[in-house]
């Protein structure tokens, strides 16, 4: 999700978001929660408030390879679109197909019922060239 | 949209919007409410119930003395000379090129003409109206001290005419009066920029905070929401009303807009009327239009190309997802003789071919607004 809006960096918006520690973070907004060999991805509380209201998200079909750092669907809000990048190399192997008439479940549930991929990990050691929470805070906060 | 560079103004109602909750943002320099509880939502508010805009950010003139009405009335393409007490009249303001220079409200109050203009504008407006106005008409920009509260919305006369000192359900769209409202002095007008019913509250900055106050407390029983910029601009896409800066600007012609209605080639002489007579003679080259993707889930966006076989006809000027309609439409200039509904064009959106059709404005018709027709 690349430039969300400007990406306006205002602080009251940056210390009320909800940022997991649990999770890891690329710079264009997305989480990705390693479960295993499977990570689960989906943007941030960030990135949903910056975007506004959701509509539309296209997604890649399950079957489909997906790089790291490279786009793998767009969403739509209503009044901007963005792209979504791939926060590691892998397989899709599920989507949230419930997106594709609650896309505000993104707004509502970020981290929860608006993910949006799953992808079965090629190599886990891309996950240590993403961002961790304070790192991601630190980056959306502009400090 | 660009980031807050610190140095944009607040309007007197800033701290309630912060206090709302709301997003604020950087616009026109001014920091706005961009949406409060979210923008559908908001969206929804306006068209089902009644919301409340803070519009504080637009800029207000006053044009005085002897003469004030046809030095105004020059300077428009819409016809202001034999205006009533207290109308309104909606008109661009053009170069001598007819590019349009901005869009307003002229009032025609007791104390003289009384001017809304776009907040983006407020500086080249001001200068431009001071370098055409002749000795012994006066300018004063009160846009500093003025704030400008919406209500808007189907059930905007059942919320207000409890509280009004006096009756406003009468009035006619494109007037005004001076009433109290919830007890407070103010200019309200029965305009707006939603397609629905509604009023503009003009008030002094120092009332403003409680004006607000009031409203919100008085409207509760009735649902009414604050409302922020984004759906602001839904609820005017889809009205087909044209925004300055995206659908009109300078190299615009009121024509080419569909606003040929505002201008009034047999008023006395007026900025931009020549060039004007002689575009409608020749032939206007393109014209604002609307455009329906099919499929219902591609969004033009502003900037998108507008082909037909891979030669650019035209581009986007705004898009986006409409609520009320529940799909992405545009709107955007097509060369006339494309500008037919249901001429059939290709969208390019962020490089996919979307193939559309040019449709007729608005695009929503089911507004509460009085006078229009409903289907």
């Amino acid at each position: 999700m690349a430039a969300v809006r400007g990406a306006e960096k205002f602080k009251e918006g940056v210390l009320g978001m909800n940022t997991p520690a649990e999770l890891k973070y690329t710079e264009e907004h997305e989480w990705v929660k390693l479960e295993g060999k499977e990570a689960l991805v989906g943007i941030t509380d960030y990135a949903q408030g910056e975007l506004g209201d959701i509509v539309f998200v296209e997604l890649p079909s399950e079957g489909k390879t997906v790089k790291q750092g490279e786009v793998f669907g767009t969403i739509e809000a209503v009044k901007t679109v963005s792209d979504l990048y791939a926060p590691v190399t892998g397989k899709v192997i599920a989507i949230n197909t419930a997106l594709v008439d609650h896309p505000e479940h993104i707004n509502k549930s970020p981290y929860t019922d608006g993910w949006m991929i799953r992808i079965a990990v090629d190599n886990p050691g891309e996950m240590e060239k993403l961002l961790n929470a304070d790192g991601y805070k630190t980056h959306v906060g502009g400090h | 949209m660009s980031g807050a560079t610190g140095s944009e103004k607040k309007t007197a109602l800033y701290d309630k919007h912060v206090a709302l909750g709301a997003r604020m943002v950087p616009f026109a320099g001014y920091m706005m409410p961009l949406s409060y509880s979210g923008q559908l939502a908001e969206h929804s508010a306006v068209r089902d119930r009644v919301g409340i805009f803070d519009l504080s950010h637009m800029g207000e003139f006053m044009i005085t003395g002897p003469g004030a009405i046809e030095a105004v009335d020059k300077l428009l393409t819409n016809r202001f000379t034999g205006s009533k007490p207290f109308q309104a009249v909606y008109s661009p303001m053009c170069l001598d090129s007819g590019g349009i220079i901005d869009d307003l409200i002229a009032y025609n109050l007791p104390d003289g003409v009384y001017l809304v203009v776009n907040a983006s504008n407020i500086d080249k407006d001001a200068r431009w109206i001071q370098e055409h106005l002749p000795a012994g008409v006066h300018f004063g920009n009160i846009s500093d001290h003025t704030s400008l509260i919406a209500i808007q919305g189907p059930a905007t006369l059942e919320f207000m005419t409890p509280i009004m000192d006096q009756p406003i359900a009468h009035m006619p769209t494109y007037t005004s009066v001076r009433a109290k409202v919830a007890g407070i002095e103010a200019l309200v007008s029965r305009t707006g920029y939603t397609g629905e019913d509604g009023y503009e509250l003009y008030v002094a900055n120092a009332v403003a905070p409680e004006l607000w106050d009031r409203l919100l407390e008085l409207g509760q029983s009735h649902g009414l929401a604050p409302i922020g910029l984004a759906a602001r601009d839904t609820l005017r896409f889809e009205m087909g009303y044209c925004l300055y800066g995206n659908d009109i600007d300078e190299t615009t012609t009121p024509l080419e807009a569909g606003l040929a209605w505002t201008v009034k080639m047999d008023k006395a002489d007026f900025v931009g009327r020549q060039a004007l007579m002689e575009q409608d003679k020749s032939g206007i080259p393109r014209r604002l239009v609307g455009l329906r993707p099919e499929g219902d889930r591609a969004i033009p966006r502003q900037g998108n190309p507008l082909k037909i076989e891979d030669r650019q006809i035209g581009h986007v000027t705004s898009g986006t997802f409409a609520p009320s309609l529940g799909m992405g439409l545009g709107m955007g200039y097509v060369e006339s003789a494309l500008s037919r509904p249901r001429t059939r064009v290709t969208i390019d959106v962020r490089g996919k071919d979307v193939p559309a059709a040019v449709t007729v404005l608005p695009f929503y018709t089911y507004g509460s607004r009085p006078g229009r027709r409903k289907i």
